[in-house]
This record gives structure tokens, C-alpha cells and sequence, in this order.
């Protein structure tokens, strides 16, 4: 398949402003200056295209429920905040060909009215933070970015912004607080961020995945990009495999490219040729899927069908040597860390669960700690402020579905069955 | 005065947003930088000041973002050894036991001769290169017990 979205991994002068432009760079937005910006909004609604950071929800749909008075100031932010661990994808994007994302913010920026826009990118990409701020001078230095932008009256200002290691900043709320200089505890919703987000005012918040197929379908047409893949969630995906494979790495292929060819075909089979036991397909949040599964098409769909989810399309590949309750311990003290610690539930549920998984994998589980585990999910599911509760949650709900005998084993002979 | 010296920096970051506070974390991040790697009290103050802020609201923006070595200094390099899933499956703690003997401390620790602190990390967003750290500003990834050692030996 063609590449879109990493057809520049690894090529060292990718990142440059003259390389994008003798390839057709800039010439979407161009194309999208002279439409009316509704038809943009049209036209990435056609397109079926859907957010990529892990909610699926219609880009397109999601810029028309902005405020079309001109009067009203509008914000773009890009959610660079990549963190659901096993994720990679956006850091491909970013470091390699970032005037990509810049052409699709503009392009976004133009459909909704943006004067301003911000990139949100965790504080760790040192490198990805440095190559979209040179990205962003060359642009302005070419009259992509500033006043006037290509004679055609539009002005638009781009900065980054960059985190200091909190996960909760990919919720896009918390993500506001942030840049509005607070800790990064997520609002309350409604109102949305459509219509009341960054400084209060109207914003979309996009994932640098999603808003890097903007300038793809701006010049080859809706049509074309809801052609590649399932009807209901079309278009080329970065899945990001890591764990127990021979090759792990960025793969962009079709949306809906079974696990099975991913694995098998694409990644060159399980390392030491092992035999797979779980796999997580979109981010550790994600319920795991065991081998039985292997034929399910990686699209927001198919996944949800069997009960987990899509996310970052993280894949993390678990041969049979790996201990379900060691990873386990290890997802949930994840989410306890990051619990942003704004309400009850997660604040305090999270290292609960975190401090029974830790006994049961260091051989001191207490009789009951499986049925402990199972009535904590149910007490923290659906009660908290935002999804990070939910996410530990349906982690944890994937493990013991799939395997509660090991839970069970680890409770009873304190050591590990695997 | 601290901040003196970095004034043009954080004019910089100013520039960025409509409001003074918006440029807590940069300006945060500037001053670690300027004390030689972590946040003092005096700085924290000093922002407060300069961002129309009071010194409490500094203080929890600091205390809330984990990269941030609030009032702990730490060595010339500081280094994050992932631990999170992907480098778990991967050997990560193999690469965290080793770090420890190499550099004779714990895990939060810092060498005697201040030239190291040593830190894990919950994933770095670099799972397909596992097992990775990140010392400084850099990541070095596929991580060996060996290619540790050249890392080490390799940094002033």
C-alpha cells in the first residue's frame, strides 16, 4: 500500500521545508485556501475519517459544532501528548515529517476559523518538540504560517507547547488546563471544548495522526480515502507493535488489518517463535485479547465487538513465558501514577488495586485478592471523572477474563504458574 | 535575582500566549535548567512574581508535572530507564539491575560524584525499540548490558 502517513520514516531530510514542498507539499492547502471553508468541513465529513487518538469520534463532525461567528476567537490544539504506554505512532509522524502536521493544522485552522494553535507535546520528545519548532520557523519564513498566509488574507499563529510527564494531559480537557498554566485535572463536561475550551473560548483538540490525513484528503478527495478499509472507519492507520515480535516497529496499513496478518505477515511472527498467549490491540487501557481472537479486523468496530478497543492502535504482543499478573501489576501501577488525583474513585482505587496485584505477584496474596480485584473494578468503573479510571479498569476486567486461573493460581500457591 | 540571567528565554516563552500564566511550564523548565537541573524555592518565588502568580500556584504546577526535580537536586545527567510494559516484556529490569551496579546507587539515587541520577519512568513513548532510557535530552534505544556501559563511559 502507499504510504501517507510514514512515507518519510527514516528519510533524513524529510523534516525540511524545500524536500516537503518538491514533493507537493503545501499544494492541500493551497487547494483548501481557495474552498469555502464549510467545504472542507464537508469534505473531511465525507471522508469518514475518524480521531485517531483513541475515542474514533468524526473529525469532521467534530469541527462543525464550532461557533461560526467570526467575532469569537477559536483555538486548534494537536494532542502530541502521546502516552497510553506501547504507543509510538505520533512520535513517526512528528520527527520525521513534521510540515505534515503542519499542513493539516492549517488546513483544520482554515475550516473553523483558528487564528492560533497549539502543539501539545509531551515533555520527554526533546527531539520531536525541537523539529516541529524548526518545522514551524521555516514555515513562517516561507509565508505558511504569520499574516496573509499565500496572498489569500488568512493569518494564523502556531506554537508549541510542551508537557512535563503527565499522562492525564492526553484528556483533552486536562490538556487545556495545562496549557492554561494549571495542573492538569480534567473540566467538568459540557460545556465542550467546542464550545467553551482553551481561555474559554471555542477549540478543537486533534490527534497529530488525525490531522496529519487532512492534507491526503483535501487533494485526493473524500472519495478516495473512505475507499481504503471498512465503511465505518476508513482510511490508512499507524499501528505501533511492541513486546514478544520479530520485527516490532510503525506499520501503516489499511484500517482493518486483521491482528493475524499484523503479527504474522507484517512483523515477521513471534520472536523465538514462542506461542502467543495476549495481546493488547490499542494501548494498555485496551482489554486484551487472547489467540483466539487473531482473525479480528483492527478497525473501531470490529474491536469494540469483542469487548475492547481500538485506542492508539498500540499493539503489545505477550508470548507464552509472560506472566498475566505480573503485567498486570504493571499496567495498573501505570495508572495509579498517573491518577491526576481529582476524584475519590481513581485516586484512591488505583493504588488499591495496584498494592493487591503487588502482593499477589510477590507470592504474598491474601485468600480473596482475585474477588478483591473483581469488586474494585466495579467500584471504580463508570464513577469517575474521566476515562483513566475506566482505562485501569478495562485493563484489569481483560486480564481476569482471560485469565483468571492465573490470578487464582498466584493467590493460592504464592508463585507464579507460568 | 536568579531568573537574571535567562531573561530573553522567558521573554521568549511570554510571547507564546495571551496570559502571563500560560508560561508556568516553560518558565519552570527554564529555571531547573539555570539552577543546573532542579527547582528551587527561590525561583518558584521569583516566577510567582514575575507571572502575576502567587508562589502556591507555581508550586502546584511544579509538583504536579513528574519531570520537573522539585527542590531535590540531582546530578549532571539525570536518567529515565522505562519500565512500562513494552520494555518490561523486553528486559527492563535486567536494564534497571544493571544501571544500579554500574553507577553503585538505587534507583532515585544520585552517583557521589554528581555526575548521575538515576530515575525509572512509566513508557517514554518508544516501545518499538525496547528496552530504551532517556538521559538528558536523548533516547537510546535496544538497549544491551554492554551498549549501557559505551553510554556511560561516553558521557563527561
Amino acid at each position: 500500500m502507499e504510504k501517507i502517513l510514514l512515507k518519510n520514516l527514516g528519510n533524513p531530510d524529510a523534516h525540511k521545508i524545500d524536500h516537503y514542498v518538491k514533493g507537493g507539499g503545501y499544494k492541500a492547502l493551497d487547494a483548501a485556501l481557495k474552498l469555502q471553508p464549510d467545504n472542507i468541513i464537508q469534505m473531511v465529513k465525507d471522508s469518514g475519517l475518524r480521531g485517531r487518538g483513541g475515542a474514533g469520534f468524526s473529525t469532521g463532525l467534530k469541527w462543525s459544532f464550532i461557533p461560526k461567528d467570526p467575532a469569537i476567537p477559536k483555538y486548534l490544539c494537536c494532542n502530541a501528548d502521546e502516552g497510553e504506554p506501547g504507543t509510538f505512532k505520533d512520535r513517526g509522524i512528528m520527527d520525521w515529517d513534521p510540515h505534515l502536521l503542519i499542513e493539516g493544522m492549517l488546513i483544520a485552522s482554515r475550516a473553523f476559523g483558528a487564528a492560533r494553535s497549539y502543539v501539545y507535546i509531551r515533555g520527554e520528545f526533546v527531539f520531536g518538540a525541537k523539529r516541529i519548532q524548526a518545522a514551524i520557523d521555516e514555515a513562517y519564513a516561507k509565508g505558511f504560517l504569520g499574516k496573509n498566509i499565500m496572498g489569500t488574507g488568512f493569518n494564523h499563529d502556531m506554537y508549541v507547547h510542551r508537557g512535563f510527564g503527565a499522562y492525564i494531559c492526553g484528556e483533552e480537557t486536562a490538556l487545556l488546563e495545562s496549557i492554561e498554566g494549571y495542573r492538569a485535572q480534567p473540566r467538568k463536561k459540557p460545556p465542550f471544548p467546542a464550545l467553551a475550551g482553551l481561555y474559554g473560548k471555542p477549540t478543537v483538540i486533534n490527534n497529530v495522526e488525525t490531522l496529519s490525513c487532512i492534507p491526503a484528503i483535501i487533494e485526493r478527495g473524500p472519495k478516495w480515502f473512505s475507499s481504503m478499509g471498512p465503511e465505518k472507519s476508513p482510511g490508512p492507520k499507524i499501528y505501533g507493535v511492541s513486546g514478544h515480535v520479530k520485527r516490532p516497529g510503525l506499520y501503516e496499513l489499511p484500517m482493518g488489518t486483521t491482528i493475524r496478518d499484523l503479527i504474522f505477515n507484517h512483523c515477521g511472527g513471534m520472536r523465538s517463535d514462542k506461542s502467543l498467549k495476549a495481546v493488547i490491540p490499542g494501548g494498555v487501557s485496551a482489554p486484551m485479547l487472547t489467540a483466539k481472537d487473531l482473525d479480528t479486523p483492527m478497525d473501531f468496530d470490529s474491536l469494540a465487538a469483542k469487548g475492547t478497543m481500538l485506542g492508539s492502535g498500540a499493539v503489545i504482543v505477550m508470548d507464552e513465558s509472560t506472566c498475566i499478573v505480573k503485567m498486570s501489576y504493571i499496567i495498573n501501577r501505570f495508572f495509579s501514577h498517573e491518577s491526576c488525583g481529582k476524584c475519590t474513585p481513581c485516586r484512591d482505587g488505583t493504588p488499591w488495586i495496584t498494592k493487591a496485584l503487588r502482593r499477589l505477584e510477590n507470592g504474598e496474596g491474601r485468600p480473596g485478592d482475585t474477588g478483591l480485584l473483581e469488586s474494585l473494578c466495579t467500584n471504580i468503573f463508570g464513577r469517575t471523572f474521566c476515562p483513566l479510571g475506566d482505562g485501569a479498569v478495562m485493563a484489569l476486567r481483560g486480564a481476569l477474563k482471560n485469565f483468571r486461573e492465573e490470578f487464582l493460581y498466584h493467590e493460592r500457591h504464592k508463585r507464579c504458574a507460568v | 535575582m536568579p531568573l537574571e540571567s535567562v531573561k530573553e528565554e522567558i521573554t521568549e516563552a511570554l510571547r507564546k500566549y495571551p496570559n502571563k500564566r500560560s508560561a508556568v511550564m516553560d518558565v519552570l523548565r527554564i529555571a531547573e535548567r539555570a539552577a543546573g537541573g532542579h527547582v528551587t524555592k527561590e525561583a518558584m518565588d521569583e516566577i510567582a512574581r514575575l507571572l502575576e502568580m502567587r508562589p502556591v500556584e507555581v508550586n502546584s504546577a511544579a509538583t504536579f508535572y513528574t519531570m520537573y526535580s522539585v527542590a531535590r537536586p540531582v546530578g549532571r545527567h539525570r536518567i529515565w530507564v522505562c519500565r512500562n510494559i513494552s520494555c518490561s516484556l523486553l528486559g527492563a529490569e535486567h536494564i534497571i539491575a544493571h544501571l544500579e551496579r554500574a553507577l553503585g546507587v538505587k534507583t532515585g539515587e544520585t552517583t557521589p560524584d554528581k555526575k548521575f541520577t538515576l530515575d525509572v519512568a512509566e513508557c517514554l513513548g518508544s516501545c518499538g525499540t525496547s528496552p530504551m532510557m532517556q538521559i538528558d535530552d536523548d533516547y537510546y534505544e535496544n538497549l544491551t548490558e554492554a551498549k549501557i556501559d559505551e553510554i556511560l563511559k561516553g558521557l563527561k
